[in-house]
């Protein structure tokens, strides 16, 4: 036994004498030292890591058996659209890679959602972790963009649909909008041009940039350390061997605890993946399951629930300003809906990190924001004269909560710095 | 305040209830029933699958229904040599769009695609085909209730008979067919069943599959959670 220690030793004495191999491990591992009071909503930076796992490894093995083919096969289908039933008929375990692949796609945005509003709830974007959250942003962008272009592929006719209106949006600018809009597709509609390089943007090009900024997302928050619960600073209070009182390592304590954050991920997405793979036309649209067809418009486009809400910002906005149409205006909307995150750090001017210590005020406005985040993802999926218990209006109603989710943002520096706040602890407490 | 914060959060979720558009009957669940998935698949080679194709569905696929290779190979294959093939037809779709004004779609992901907040896309299937009637003013002569200025005649009409729709709205058979209504709705309930089977031939696996699936994470969990435990027990 002695020898084969003695062996390994040597073996890891050979790497790390040519690669920081046990130096990385310290560092981000069994010496990462993160606040001891982590609850619930810090299970989600891994599980997002899971998913992204989940995400790549079964992507891979449909990249090998999809075809991004827009031409009719001999029965009058689109190859890639058959090649998708392949996968679920022919290919061995097939149906388990797609639906592990098509729920991890919805998964992925709600454990980020989760983990953005764990940062909105304790402050986690504030000095000095304005990269991390910057970083964090660009991952969440470019997981738009790699679901945007990834839900072409099944080339069914919210998948078409879907394309041919998002892309159409960017006609709405002025002077080099058609043009932009043609050149994006390859073509005048959206076609195989289009699909060939969608597929090259989602299993390329996008993933390249997500683990990248992944990567920096994770470098950045090992370098400042981790926020908690109580958003104060742990590193502030060290034992003399410059460890944090309250500070644990990473390895093993997260790790152990996460494995059982990772176990309950798992048992609610079998649940998905197994028995409602369709997440009741949420996941997979019913009108996806009909081939891609550029001469037949469903009465009803509606995006994937995890873009609803900015779609509902998009169709906010009905007049036209400065001589500019409408839609151009809209666009601006909801690119301003995604992009306002990155100005948080910025924006906010409470004296507390935390919303344990921030005052009623903070709390109230928050609320409603969440509230209204859910609105305006449901009415998006909804047709713009949908009408609640069909008596109230929607579309007015989306109107509102558009300009409250702005104001949310924009008014931020003045209420932050007004609301009375309680004094944060010393120390992080154990609730 | 937290009570409150989180009765606001969930207010939404009520007001989301919205009624369906369409009204649609219940299709019968005969997923685990073979005999009625067999009788579906008889109908269906011998009534859809002349203008439909069903072409990522595979012959031998039915074994999932109770059938051999030789039982699929003389009486359900009459369009193709090998039960390996996928159901496909010899109607060509340019044709099929002159005839019909538009191509008969595949069917085989029909019952997937159908579904809608009205309810399933069996219940659509199930309620579409019995609800052809008689409409002069068509080409083909039928209309259909859910499914306005269908170009599909009644292919069916020699089994369920010839219904008119009354002033009041309400189907009515005014000649009848070789099948007793109650024998008619049966017999389209094991054409649905087929259809549904044939949408996702891997369903009733997939939640056999899931069960053991989450059997194992539950055990997993038990374990895991004493592991977290015991290495923190001495973090307070």
């Amino acid at each position: 036994m002695s020898k084969v220690n003695a062996l390994l030793q040597g073996t890891l004495n050979w790497v790390d004498e040519r690669f920081p191999l046990t130096a990385n491990w310290k560092a981000h591992l069994s010496e990462y030292y993160a606040p001891k009071n982590f609850n619930f909503w810090y299970f989600f930076g891994s599980l997002a890591m899971l998913v992204l796992v989940i995400q790549i490894v079964t992507g891979i093995f449909l990249t090998m058996h999809y075809k991004p083919d827009a031409s009719l096969n001999a029965s009058g289908v689109p190859v890639a659209f058959a090649s998708v039933e392949y996968i679920m008929r022919d290919v061995t375990w097939g149906w388990l890679i797609r639906y592990m692949h098509s729920t991890g796609a919805s998964a992925f945005f709600l454990v980020v959602y989760l983990h953005m509003f764990r940062g909105l709830l304790y402050g986690s974007y504030r000095k000095p972790r304005e990269l991390i959250w910057l970083f964090g942003i660009g991952i969440f962008l470019c997981l738009m963009g790699e679901a945007f272009f990834g839900y072409l592929l099944p080339w069914g006719q919210m998948s078409f649909w879907g394309a041919q209106v998002i892309v159409n949006l960017f006609s709405a600018i002025p002077v080099i909008g058609p043009d932009l809009s043609i050149w994006l597709r390859g073509d005048y509609v959206v076609g195989d041009a289009t699909l060939n390089r969608f597929f090259a943007f989602h299993v390329i090009a996008m993933p390249l940039v997500l683990l990248g900024l992944v990567g920096a997302h994770i470098i950045a928050l090992h370098e400042v350390g981790s926020n908690n619960p109580d958003g104060v600073e742990i590193k502030k209070k060290k034992d003399a061997n410059g460890v944090p009182l309250d500070g644990i390592p990473f390895h093993p304590y997260y790790t152990v605890k996460d494995i059982v954050g990772v176990i309950v991920f798992l048992m609610a997405f079998s649940v998905v993946v197994f028995f409602m793979p369709e997440g009741g036309g949420y996941f997979l649209e019913y009108n996806n399951f009909v081939p891609a067809d550029p001469l037949v418009t469903p009465p009803h486009i509606a995006p994937v629930w995890y873009f609803t809400p900015y779609y509902s910002l998009l169709r906010a906005v009905t007049y036209p300003l400065l001589g500019i149409e409408a839609k151009f205006w809209g666009v601006v909307a909801m690119g301003a809906g995604t992009l306002i995150f990155a100005f948080l750090p910025w924006l906010d001017r409470s004296p507390v990190k935390s919303i344990r210590y921030r005052g009623t005020m903070t709390k109230v406005l928050l609320a409603i924001w969440i509230v209204g985040f859910f609105i305006l993802g449901f009415l998006g999926t909804k047709d713009p004269a949908y009408k609640f218990f069909g008596a109230i209006p929607g579309a007015p109603v989306a109107q509102i909560l558009s300009v409250y989710y702005f104001l949310f943002f924009l008014t931020m520096p003045i209420w932050s710095s007004l609301d009375r706040c309680q004094p944060e602890p010393d120390r992080v407490t154990m609730k | 305040m937290k009570k409150l914060l989180f009765a606001l959060l969930f207010a939404p979720l009520v007001a989301f209830a919205a009624g369906p558009v369409l009204h649609l009957d219940p299709a019968p669940d005969k997923a685990n029933d073979m005999a009625a998935l067999q009788n579906g698949a008889k109908v269906f080679v011998n009534y859809c699958l002349n203008c439909h194709s069903a072409s990522y569905m595979r012959y031998n696929r039915l074994k999932d229904i109770g059938l051999n290779d030789d039982q699929v190979r003389d009486n359900l294959m009459f369009t193709a040599d090998k039960v390996g093939e996928p159901m496909r037809i010899a109607m060509q779709r340019n044709d099929a769009k002159a005839w019909f004004g538009a191509a008969p779609p595949d069917l085989t992901v029909i019952a997937r695609a159908r579904a809608s907040e009205a309810g399933s896309g069996a219940d659509w299937l199930y309620t579409y085909l019995r609800s052809f009637y008689r409409d002069e003013t068509r080409p083909t002569g039928w209309n259909n209730v859910i499914f306005a200025n269908v170009g599909m005649p009644h292919v069916l009409w020699e089994l369920q008979g010839d219904q008119m729709m009354g002033p009041d709205h309400k189907l009515k058979l005014v000649k009848p067919g070789k099948m007793r209504p109650q024998e008619y709705d049966a017999m389209v309930g094991d054409l649905v069943a087929y259809l549904k089977y044939m949408g996702e031939p891997v369903s009733e696996f997939r939640k056999h599959l899931g069960v053991i699936v989450l059997i194992f994470l539950a055990v997993f969990f038990v374990f895991a959670y004493a592991l977290k435990r015991e290495f923190w027990k001495d973090i307070h």
